[in-house]
């Protein structure tokens, strides 16, 4: 029990890697393969329960810390631990990823790799989520580039191989100015270690002089060097093209984790690393963050009701719900240390896992029509409910929770940001608003073009005939489904986690 | 007395050579397995000085031999040979590539097939051996004029290698390109080398050739900076410096594949590494005169090389000029004389080595199914080699700088190195990552994963054996050390501390 307790981290990171090297030499068939993945993946699942019950949301700072000497040298070490904030992705990571698994059942080709990959995946994420340690968060924040790529690139959809480059390349490239950062910081204090960081990097003068020009002026340009890395990721307008390609082209259990989970490493990044290192220039900054979570906002709700394509309309309609946890961390940052600051920022944490929930949930129920029909066309669809009544159900479910409809759980969090962001950035709450309303009408018009309408005779006979969804699909959906709808009435299970960790640190 | 370690491994490949000539001619697979026998023996024996060197925490030259060879007063040449953090990993990596060459050189005789070398292999590999005891006797020789001795034999043998067993098409003139260069680069550093010699006996009255000695012989910073740039110019030519670069990606693709193996993993190596030896480390002071011009010229050579590489059709030539951008790395890593630096050289070194000999081995077993090396003639090999696809795929990782992978421990600190020197450079040079990235994946795409021209349907099959062990082996280092970087940075590290002291610094 004392192992456990002491390399609890440990194991949830590492379990699925080691499944997935176990997997490698595994022979059999393609069912041993599904259910062997889909086991391992529970374990970190187990394992995160069990972490949740030794966890104490009282305790400020980081619980279950972990070090271990990695790369001497340049004094980088393995160190890892765990809060409210960093709890509460790992619970989503490793909720999702045994969904996403279940989701794959129906892929037939080279299961193998696909499994494995998924599992590396789920390690590379949870790494980015339980770093303590610069050097660390970027080891596994570009590892996690390197599976992603191949799901799409070889699972993926007809235009696979532009945009599983465009994604490779946008968040390389966007991570080149992370990377000089953290050498730059390495070079500065001799360590990677965050808590260590976190002390230095704030007590510099601002006034000293560092590479030639004033502290203040390389910490700006260190910020915004790290904010692009985030925000490419996030991602937040402007450099938010890569996601309509990457979601649209990727298999649906890739879309799954990269809305569910991905997108997340960039929110986490500003949260993580940003406003702890950079309090004073998300002051300064707040504003312009906010422009641009706002212009993702509205942009991402204009852009999401302009497409025919279904998962086209979801990957848009993603844009529009991380803006939201953008202009969060934005408000937080400019009013830190006040209560806004505190339900802006427990709003988008929350906003995190509850868009977590639902992305996947509409990812995988467009794969599900997908895979029926081989069309995301939305005109190709229309009056499909009497056809598929459950599937229709449980699709205006999911949209609601996406809406943000009060009862189910993006409300709380939407309703938090936009309370928590109102006094520090009224106008751009303001502004939000009217992303707010077309959010409504991209997913109304969703539903309606699949469900409502004339029907469309064409799916209802024949070899064409839709069928209904199976038992193996209701399954990944229930434990989403049930968690949306006890997240929206009695948030308070995951939001005191979140609050308390939020209230010590910001 | 102890046992003469490292005498058996340089001899070992001439003995085994001019055994393996005393065979008959149409032995073939007794000259192989005679090749074999020695190449085990060699990595075998340069595993253990690497173990022992790591694991007893040595510093410092170890396993130090002396002999008098030419002990006529005024010459006083001896046969001193010693290994230091620095060349221990240069001498595992040369029985690596050793081994692994003689694998794939091993290759495939049936009539459909015919990989590897089949044209008089008893030849072939007793050129190769000459070539590997050359390469062994720089990395150990602590005597100059030994290192000049066995520098020239190491070059030699390329000539016969490429001009008889190379690519039809240019074998003839990238052999004398080739050839011509890296002679006039060493005649330059052989005059600076006895410069240094007579200086040494104005200074002191020691006629000696010892490098150790000639490390205090007190040399004029007048006169460093006088020779500094013949010496480290002249061996860096071998090192792919640009703009001296013309020689090496032409010798590559006109090589056969054991030898562009070599050429690329080793013999590289051995300039940058006589650079390091001879320049730097017994002209200090004109090391750090130059060091701004070294500098200029790695920071070309990184960037311009990788653009270079990205237009490639050719993978042979791809892979040469992403060495000529990795080599640019090692010589930044050199130029900035820092701890950081020089280390992330050191490591560098053995990471593109291992990569780049994976890569050319990868390409050749292509090449000598499909006898195309045209990237748009090429597909779909992922489906008949899977193997060596994922081989492949690891060095591609390793080139990007993936973390995870041993690429990033070499090239992290060689970062850090140059930011604590001249932080634009860093900034400039961090572009390579993203293009070295494109390329890569790219590239992986259209050779392995695109769907495979009718013309080669049916006639490619898969590696044998033997290349399967020559690619894990190499995958191994690879990983391993990316993971636990602690399986070689203490060491190179303790090298660098020695080179830190020479410098006066730190």
């Amino acid at each position: 029990m004392d192992y456990l307790n002491t390399h609890l981290l440990s194991l949830i990171l590492f379990a699925p890697a080691v499944a997935a090297l176990i997997m490698f030499f595994l022979p059999g068939d393609a069912k041993l393969h599904r259910w062997f993945a889909f086991s391992a993946s529970l374990i970190p699942f187990v394992l995160t329960l069990v972490l949740w019950s030794r966890f104490d949301a009282n305790a400020t700072g980081f619980q279950f810390e972990e070090k271990y000497v990695w790369y001497e040298a340049i004094n980088s070490s393995f160190h890892i631990g765990v809060d409210g904030i960093s709890f509460s992705m790992v619970l989503l990571t490793t909720l999702l990823t045994p969904l996403a698994i279940l989701a794959s059942f129906s892929v037939t080709d080279r299961i193998k790799p696909y499994m494995m990959l998924f599992l590396f995946l789920e390690t590379g994420m949870l790494g980015v989520f339980l770093a303590l340690d610069l050097l660390i968060f970027f080891v596994f924040w570009e590892i996690g580039l390197v599976p992603m790529y191949f799901l799409i690139n070889q699972w993926g959809s007809a235009n696979r191989n532009y945009a599983s480059l465009k994604f490779m390349i946008y968040t390389m490239g966007g991570s080149l100015g992370l990377l000089l950062a953290v050498q730059m910081l390495g070079v500065l204090f001799g360590t990677f270690d965050l808590l260590v960081l976190y002390q230095n990097w704030n007590s510099l003068n601002p006034g000293d002089v560092l590479l030639g020009m004033s502290v203040s002026t390389v910490k700006s340009i260190a910020f915004w060097a790290f904010a692009i890395a985030f925000a490419v990721k996030v991602p937040i307008w402007p450099f938010h093209t890569w996601l309509p390609d990457a979601h649209t082209e990727a298999p649906t259990a890739g879309s799954m984790i990269l809305a569910g989970v991905l997108l997340k490493l960039g929110a986490y990044g500003f949260i993580r690393l940003v406003l702890p290192l950079y309090p004073v220039e998300a002051k300064i900054f707040a504003g312009a963050l906010a422009f641009l979570a706002v212009a993702a906002i509205v942009f991402g709700a204009f852009g999401s009701f302009g497409q025919t394509d279904f998962k086209r309309l979801v990957a848009y309609s993603s844009v529009n719900h991380m803006g939201f946890v953008v202009l969060g961390i934005a408000a937080a940052g400019l009013a830190a240390g006040t209560t806004e600051a505190h339900i802006a920022m427990s709003g988008a944490v929350l906003q995190m896992f509850n868009h977590g929930l639902s992305a996947a949930g509409m990812f995988f129920l467009v794969g599900a029509i997908y895979e029926r029909t081989h069309t995301r066309n939305l005109e190709e669809f229309g009056g499909l409910f009497p056809l598929v009544p459950i599937y229709g159900g449980i699709l205006i479910f999911t949209s609601m929770a996406s809406l943000g409809l009060p009862g189910l759980n993006g409300f709380v969090s939407e309703f938090m940001i936009v309370r928590g962001s109102y006094l520090p950035l009224t106008v751009y709450t303001a502004i939000s608003m009217l992303g707010l309303l077309f959010t409504g009408a991209y997913i109304l018009k969703g539903i309606k073009k699949v469900l409502h309408g004339p029907m469309n005779e064409h799916w209802a006979h024949g070899e064409h005939k839709l069928t209904e969804i199976n038992t193996r699909e209701v399954l990944v959906m229930v434990p989403l489904m049930a968690l949306m709808l006890f997240t929206g009435l009695w948030p308070r299970w995951i939001l005191e986690i979140i609050n308390k960790a939020v209230t010590a640190l910001f | 007395m102890t046992f003469p370690i490292l005498s058996v491994i340089t001899f070992l490949p001439f003995a085994a050579g001019i055994f393996i000539l005393m065979l008959p001619a149409n032995r073939k697979n007794e000259a192989r397995a005679t090749a074999l026998a020695a190449a085990v023996i060699d990595l075998l024996l340069s595993g253990w000085v690497y173990v022992q060197y790591l694991t007893q925490h040595m510093t410092g030259y170890q396993f130090v031999e002396k002999y008098a060879w030419l002990n006529i007063p005024p010459l006083n040449i001896a046969l001193h040979f010693g290994v230091d953090g620095i060349s221990a990993p240069l001498v595992l990596l040369t029985g690596i590539v050793m081994f692994t060459g003689v694998l794939i050189s091993w290759g495939d005789d049936d009539p459909h097939v015919m990989a590897g070398i089949q044209d008089r292999p008893r030849e072939f590999f007793a050129f190769l051996f000459l070539l590997a005891g050359g390469v062994f006797g720089v990395f150990v020789s602590l005597d100059l004029f030994m290192l000049f001795f066995f520098y020239e034999i190491a070059v030699f043998p390329m000539y016969l290698l490429i001009a008889i067993w190379g690519w039809v098409k240019t074998r003839e003139y990238a052999a004398m390109k080739l050839t011509l260069y890296l002679f006039i680069g060493s005649v330059v550093a052989l005059v600076g080398a006895l410069a240094m010699y007579w200086t040494q006996y104005q200074n002191t009255g020691v006629l000696s050739f010892d490098m150790l000695e000639m490390e205090n012989a007190g040399f004029s910073a007048a006169f460093q900076n006088t020779w500094f740039l013949p010496v480290f110019l002249g061996f860096a030519v071998l090192g792919g410096i640009w703009p001296f670069h013309n020689w090496s990606p032409d010798g590559h693709v006109a090589a056969p594949t054991a030898v562009s193996m070599f050429h690329a993993g080793v013999l590289m190596k051995l300039g940058a590494f006589a650079a390091l030896r001879v320049g730097v480390m017994l002209l200090p002071e004109g090391a750090k005169h130059w060091s701004w011009l070294i500098m200029t010229f790695a920071g070309v050579a990184v960037v311009y090389g990788a653009y270079i590489a990205y237009v490639q059709t050719d993978l042979k030539y791809m892979i040469g000029f992403s060495s000529v951008s990795h080599m640019g790395l090692v010589m930044l890593g050199i130029s900035t004389l820092n701890e950081t630096g020089l280390l992330g050289a050191g490591v560098q070194m053995f990471s593109h080595g291992v990569m780049t000999a994976l890569f050319f081995a990868v390409t050749g077993m292509i090449y000598d199914r499909s006898h195309t090396r045209m990237i748009p003639e090429l597909g779909g090999i992922a489906k008949v080699m899977p193997f060596a696809t994922i081989g492949f795929i690891v060095g591609g990782l390793v080139s990007m700088g993936m973390p995870g992978f041993s690429g990033f421990v070499a090239e992290f600190p060689i970062f850090m190195g140059v930011w604590g020197e001249q932080w634009l450079v860093a900034v400039i040079c961090s572009i390579s990552i993203v293009i070295t990235a494109a390329y890569i994946m790219m590239n992986i795409r259209k050779v392995f994963f695109a769907p495979m021209p009718e013309k080669l349907e049916g006639h490619v099959g898969d590696i044998t054996m033997l290349d399967k062990v020559a690619i894990t082996t190499l995958c191994l280092f690879m990983i391993g050390i990316g993971v636990f970087p602690s399986m070689m940075v203490p060491m190179v590290e303790s090298g660098v501390t020695y080179i830190m002291t020479l410098l006066g610094g730190a």
